[in-house]
């Protein structure tokens, strides 16, 4: 699809100042690419490779690694539901063959309106509120059949607001303006700190 | 089902009775927010430790014997002081938090981010460093909103960043967030995926984070439970901080309660002052196993914990009883099963983590991890074969050799189960996939027969003799395993 708009790409060179060395920026860009997109292109793996100064390969090689980037189309709605073991003792697993039979799709598939895409997913850190699962990465606990059908009719009838698109992570954003920055340098240049120098030195003086 | 968790707090803290170190905010609605977080006496620990020189500040932790609590359980003073005087050097804090049962350094960065910056800002000063990345797993959207607008507020407070609080010292605390990779909370894992790189780890030695870490510089890896009790401790003193808890483990830990009790819950506990007897029957804590269930099983310390049985009940909650019995508290993830579970399906569901989960760097991991689920797997369809039961054991032993859990098999006393086990790995991920194993076939064996096709006439040999196995087993195992795609395409999945 696409490479990073303008907007982005002034985004993008915000989030590079912030490391060190530029690589060390690729997740969270591949984040804003998915976030542009909904799924992370080939175009924009090619953009991001360009952003911080390597291969297309060794972006896809990154990329490829983790689970959260979609290098193809996912649904509108990513439902993430966990069958790790405390949710599995407490019905996690019926809760997905129930999301099977009510989106009439298998896990990783996407429905036919590409609303929904349904994930079979490892412990999301909400164990005592079993079983739950998430969407686009918001939480829904203690989810029983009649939540999850109640849940599905909200999404389809766009009730849920609070739920962003998929591709969409936190809203909020890190902004740090410049002159509040201590300042970040490569690790060939960068020293002890001069507040530190000095005030080791005071002390064994 | 609780309604938007995107403006509430996420549910699960129980405010019982007890000390509070680092959920003191937690019933607060308003815990998150800078306002909220000063009128409580929010950065006055940073305060302090500005007063200090940067080494008291270190001292007064390593004098406080602060735990990890991310679940190696390493005093965080001592791995401070591992790192040469080598600049530029980093501080990296895990917030990575995936371990099957874990549920406590999300609610720390959703309902007190600053107390965590807080604790981050500390670090930098005690260490001498001035470049922090908080990494947070890439699925907590909320967690990753909450720490950006409080680093936001706080950077706009003088609180990090430039001159911090008008003095010479200027410390940057940048918010990184991951995709979704369980091993990258391994914190040479971590490291690579902070470089940009497939989160795989690093061969220890020689890349020791604290000597060669990010970009090969002098590193520490921080869990987010342990910095957030700096604060506190800076506020208060190493003295007072050892009135909490017990001698070798001072303080308290947050702890993750879940499965088959009647009040899961996330408690914060003093160390060394209360059984999982008390965690699972009191009325402070659990009150009961459900539906006054008998308690057949429990895992102390995450998915990667050897299990528990109700003989263990009376351990204190404190790393060096836990650890002696044979398991570990780790990440504070404490799960019940009740006697109605399957102990192959649920032995099973952890595997299949470690399986899904294993980064594919070592071959003992990536392979026999893969061919324990898929044993256990098919024993659940009603496919085993006569002798899986050994299969799966000498399968175990190729990736962690010789140690079993000693909790399960207490007769055999402590010399013959060495916990934690050893490793052919360059981690500990795939090992981990073999303690929910060997903990569920020494004490429920008679399961494990039953989904055998046709009962085993011969129970075969016993684990002592599987740990070390000869090169015949081994080309007999791996022959056994390599059908196994066959059998396991008919299944459903």
């Amino acid at each position: 699809m696409s490479r990073l708009s303008a907007d982005n790409v002034v985004l993008a060179r915000e989030i590079i100042s912030r490391y060190p060395r530029p690589k060390s920026a690729l997740i969270p860009l591949l984040h804003l690419a998915q976030e542009q997109d909904g799924y992370v292109s080939d175009d924009a793996m090619e953009h991001l490779a360009e952003l911080v100064g390597v291969s297309p390969a060794e972006v896809l090689g990154t990329c490829s690694f983790y689970e959260m980037f979609k290098r193809e189309p996912v649904g509108r709605y990513l439902i993430n539901i966990c069958t790790n073991i405390s949710c599995q003792l407490n019905g996690g697993e019926e809760l997905l063959h129930q999301a099977e039979r009510v989106l009439g799709i298998r896990p990783g598939g996407v429905t036919d309106d590409g609303l929904f895409t349904l994930e079979d997913v490892e412990c999301i850190a909400a164990c005592t509120e079993a079983p739950c699962l998430q969407v686009n990465y918001r939480y829904q606990y203690r989810v029983g059949e009649q939540d999850f059908e109640q849940l599905v009719d909200d999404l389809r009838g766009g009730k849920r607001t609070d739920i962003p698109p998929h591709g969409t992570l936190g809203r909020v954003h890190q902004r740090i303006p410049a002159d509040a920055m201590a300042g970040i340098e490569p690790p060939e240049v960068a020293g002890i700190p001069d507040w530190y120098a000095r005030r080791t030195a005071e002390e064994s003086s | 089902m609780a309604t938007n968790a995107y403006v509430a707090h996420a549910p699960g803290y129980v405010d019982n009775e007890g000390p509070k170190i680092v959920t003191s905010r937690f019933t607060d609605p308003e815990s998150h927010t800078l306002a909220g977080s000063t009128a409580t006496g929010g950065y006055e620990g940073l305060r302090r430790a500005l007063a200090m020189p940067p080494e008291d500040v270190a001292v007064e932790v390593k004098e406080a014997v602060l735990l990890g609590r991310g679940g190696a359980g390493f005093p965080a003073g001592i791995k401070w002081g591992f790192m040469p005087p080598v600049w530029p050097r980093y501080l990296v804090v895990n917030g990575d938090e995936s371990e099957p049962g874990t549920y406590k350094d999300r609610l720390l960065m959703e309902r007190d981010p600053h107390q965590l910056i807080e604790g981050c800002v500390i670090t930098c000063y005690a260490l001498g460093l001035n470049t922090c990345y908080l990494y947070i797993r890439g699925e907590m959207a909320v967690a990753q909103e909450r720490v950006a607008q409080a680093l936001n507020d706080a950077y706009a407070a003088n609180l990090v960043g430039k001159n911090i609080l008008g003095t010479d010292v200027s410390v940057d605390v940048v918010l990184h967030w991951g995709a979704g990779a369980y091993i990258v909370g391994e914190e040479t894992a971590l490291i690579e995926s902070l470089e940009g790189n497939r989160g795989m780890p690093r061969l220890k030695p020689p890349f020791f984070p604290a000597a060669k870490g990010l970009y090969m510089k002098p590193t520490i890896v921080n869990n987010v439970e342990t910095l957030s009790n700096l604060p506190w401790l800076l506020t208060h003193s190493a003295t007072e901080y050892k009135h909490y808890g017990s001698e070798m483990s001072p303080g308290t830990r947050m702890l993750a309660i879940s499965g088959h009790v009647k009040r899961p819950g996330v408690y914060e506990v003093e160390h060394g002052k209360v059984t999982f007897r008390d965690l699972f029957y009191d009325d402070n804590f659990c009150q009961g196993i459900r539906d006054g269930n008998e308690l057949k099983m429990f895992i102390p310390g995450g998915g990667s914990a050897p299990w528990f049985f109700p003989e263990q009940l009376d351990l204190p909650i404190e790393a060096r009883p836990v650890g002696d019995a044979g398991s570990m508290l780790g990440s504070g993830a404490i799960v019940a099963m009740d006697h109605t579970t399957d102990a192959v399906k649920a032995c099973l569901r952890i595997v299949r983590f470690f399986a899904r989960e294993s980064c594919g760097k070592c071959t003992p991991c990536r392979e026999g991890t893969a061919w324990e689920e898929q044993i256990l797997q098919r024993m659940l369809d009603g496919h085993g074969r006569p002798d899986d039961i050994d299969l799966l054991l000498s399968v175990g032993s190729q990736i962690s050799p010789g140690p079993y859990p000693v909790a399960a098999n207490p007769e055999a006393g402590l010399a013959a189960v060495p916990f934690p086990p050893k490793q052919t790995t360059i981690c500990p991920l795939g090992p981990s996939s073999v303690a929910p194993i060997t903990s569920a076939i020494r004490r429920f064996r008679h399961e494990f027969e039953a989904k055998l096709v046709g009962p085993a006439e011969d129970p075969g040999p016993g684990i002592e003799e599987f740990a070390a196995v000869d090169e015949g087993e081994l080309i007999e195992a791996t022959v056994g395993a390599s059908d196994l795609h066959a059998v396991h395409g008919e299944g459903e999945r």
